[in-house]
């Protein structure tokens, strides 16, 4: 049902990358999808980062199958890209049809493309898979602390992530509500071509957004009746802290960034 | 002085057309007189609109008083630096279980209110065990509230309360959008609540059998209080409680019909078992 849409799609277990500090993994993807785009078409580094990534899967305990299956939503994204690489880039022509001519160093391009699509999606869903919605927020409200004193609205944000997440699956369920309501009094979604079905939706999105005004309504006065004053002078049930294992994980990060660029220096091709 | 204390309270609504411009005033509270003692379990009833909901707003101070004073635990509510003590001495529940749950986790929920109130993580914890075993719902505490029953979301919502340590509680209709057991549970915890930890009660409703319990009860219309007292000498006034459309409990009805045609039944009946005595009894 429509209700069982999740954003993130948290994988309970209890591993080592779980139990990390929700910034730990943060930074730690960041510099990962960096290091991807650190070397060029060289084979040798791409040994380094899958043997990382195999790492840091192993010790996540999330099935490979599962993240492979993220991997579905970027087909399309992938397909374009090959596309456009095998096509377009310029060099030895192998083969060619008109102005179509696939080139050597455009099937590299397109092939080590694809590798870099398939391996970022797969370190990212990693942090997604092993972090709650909340511990996420948590981690980036802390890291993005020393934008305060340029006056972001640091705790805000965060606080404004977490209330999406938590409403999501309320206004779906409302969304299938409406859908039903109008359905019985027949209204028709399915039929029809793209604008027809768009336009139909347009009964739906107004009662939607009239009760998803009531309910932050309600909330800020919830809110406001419990004492929230924003930020400052608040205190976490929760509070961040780095542990033994963190720092173990940094070191492991700082090693494979070394390492990838020794790898790099020394590889052939 | 009791904890909450009103002299001549007052408050009226603007009116506005479309263009903003006044066009008249709506009394939702007339001059109303209230003392409520500490540990009491006070209900008020009233039909929409009777300005039961207003007066439930201005103890929290999210409304102001037009005229008039009102003060909670001794704070009066007009003084902007005292608004945060008001709104932990008096906590407040709502309607819509759905609408007052702020996180993904039912313990993080519980904690938001402490963590406003700036008190220590270790604190925070005990305060989160205790009013979540108070409302009995320390089994859940991992849960999502999505996936919660009504009931149990407003027991959450109670206990984000009591984690605050308020003097006293307002719940504001906690049972209008609940099943029947739901409403039950709920009504249960909160007597619970009041016997054992001594917090005050003020429940507003307007379901008749949810004012059984209480030590005393209000009967609001038009913005004023009409009639105050036990439930038994509520009750027993059928006809003026009709006269502010408001229903008496089944039983209560029936004895009262019992009565009126001639048998010796006592007045106040508030129980199918205390009917079943008296009828025994004839």
């Amino acid at each position: 049902m429509i209700r069982d849409i999740t954003i993130g799609q948290y994988y309970p277990k209890d591993s080592f990358i779980h139990k990390l500090d929700p910034r730990t993994k943060i930074i730690g993807t960041f510099v990962f999808i960096i290091s991807l785009f650190l070397f060029r078409n060289k084979f040798l580094p791409y040994v380094v980062v899958i043997g990382f990534l195999g790492l840091v899967i192993g010790a996540s305990q999330v099935p490979i199958k599962h993240i492979v299956k993220g991997l579905k939503s970027i087909i399309f994204l992938m397909v374009f890209a090959i596309v456009f690489n095998v096509f377009l880039t310029s060099g030895e022509v192998l083969w060619q049809w008109g102005i179509l001519k696939i080139t050597k160093e455009g099937l590299e391009n397109a092939g080590f493309m694809a590798l870099r699509l398939t391996l970022l999606i797969m370190g990212s869903s990693i942090m997604t898979f092993t972090t709650t919605p909340n511990h996420l927020t948590d981690g980036l409200e802390k890291i993005m602390n020393p934008l305060k004193r340029i006056k972001v609205p640091v705790h805000e944000i965060s606080m404004m992530m977490s209330i999406a997440l938590r409403f999501i699956p309320i206004l779906l369920e409302e969304t299938d509500k409406i859908m039903k309501a109008q359905m019985a009094r027949g209204a028709d979604f399915e039929s029809g071509n793209l604008i027809k079905k768009a336009k139909s939706l347009v009964p739906l999105l107004v009662p939607l957004f009239v009760s998803a005004f009531r309910r932050a309504n309600d909330l800020a006065m919830a809110m406001e009746a419990r004492c929230y004053r924003g930020g400052e002078g608040r205190t976490k049930m929760k509070p961040l802290k780095y542990r033994k294992e963190d720092f173990i994980s940094y070191l492991i990060l700082v090693l494979y960034l070394v390492s990838l660029v020794v790898v790099k220096k020394v590889s052939p091709v | 002085m009791g904890i909450i204390k009103a002299k001549k309270l007052v408050h009226e609504y603007i009116r506005r057309d479309e263009e903003g411009n006044a066009v008249g005033i709506n009394r939702a509270l007339d001059d109303l007189d209230l003392d409520i003692q500490k540990g009491d379990f006070v209900a008020i009833l009233g039909h929409n609109g009777s300005g039961k909901s207003t007066l439930a707003k201005h103890l929290n101070a999210i409304l102001m008083p037009t005229e008039g004073t009102l003060w909670v635990n001794g704070y009066d509510t007009k003084e902007e630096e005292h608004i945060w003590d008001i709104r932990q001495s008096a906590g407040m529940v709502f309607q819509n279980p759905d609408n007052q749950i702020i996180s993904t986790i039912v313990e993080e929920d519980v904690g938001f209110g402490p963590e406003n109130l700036g008190v220590p993580t270790e604190e925070i914890w005990r305060r989160v065990d205790e009013s979540l075993r108070a409302v009995g719902m320390l089994e859940y505490r991992s849960h999502s509230p999505n996936k919660l029953s009504g009931g149990q979301k407003q027991r959450v919502a109670i206990a984000g309360i009591m984690a605050m340590k308020p003097k006293c509680i307002v719940l504001d209709e906690p049972t209008a959008m609940l099943d029947p057991d739901g409403r039950k549970e709920v009504i249960r915890t909160i007597t619970e609540l009041n016997k054992q930890e001594n917090v005050t009660i003020l429940l507003i409703t307007h379901y008749m059998e949810e004012v059984i319990g209480a030590d005393k009860v209000i009967v609001m219309d038009q913005g004023k209080i009409v009639m105050q007292g036990t439930p038994r000498e509520i009750f027993t006034q059928v006809e003026e409680l009709k006269k502010y459309r408001l229903d008496v409990p089944q039983v209560t009805e029936l004895a009262y019909e019992l009565r009126k045609s001639g048998l010796a039944i006592a007045e106040g009946i508030l129980s199918v078992d205390e009917l079943v005595n008296e009828i025994t009894r004839l």
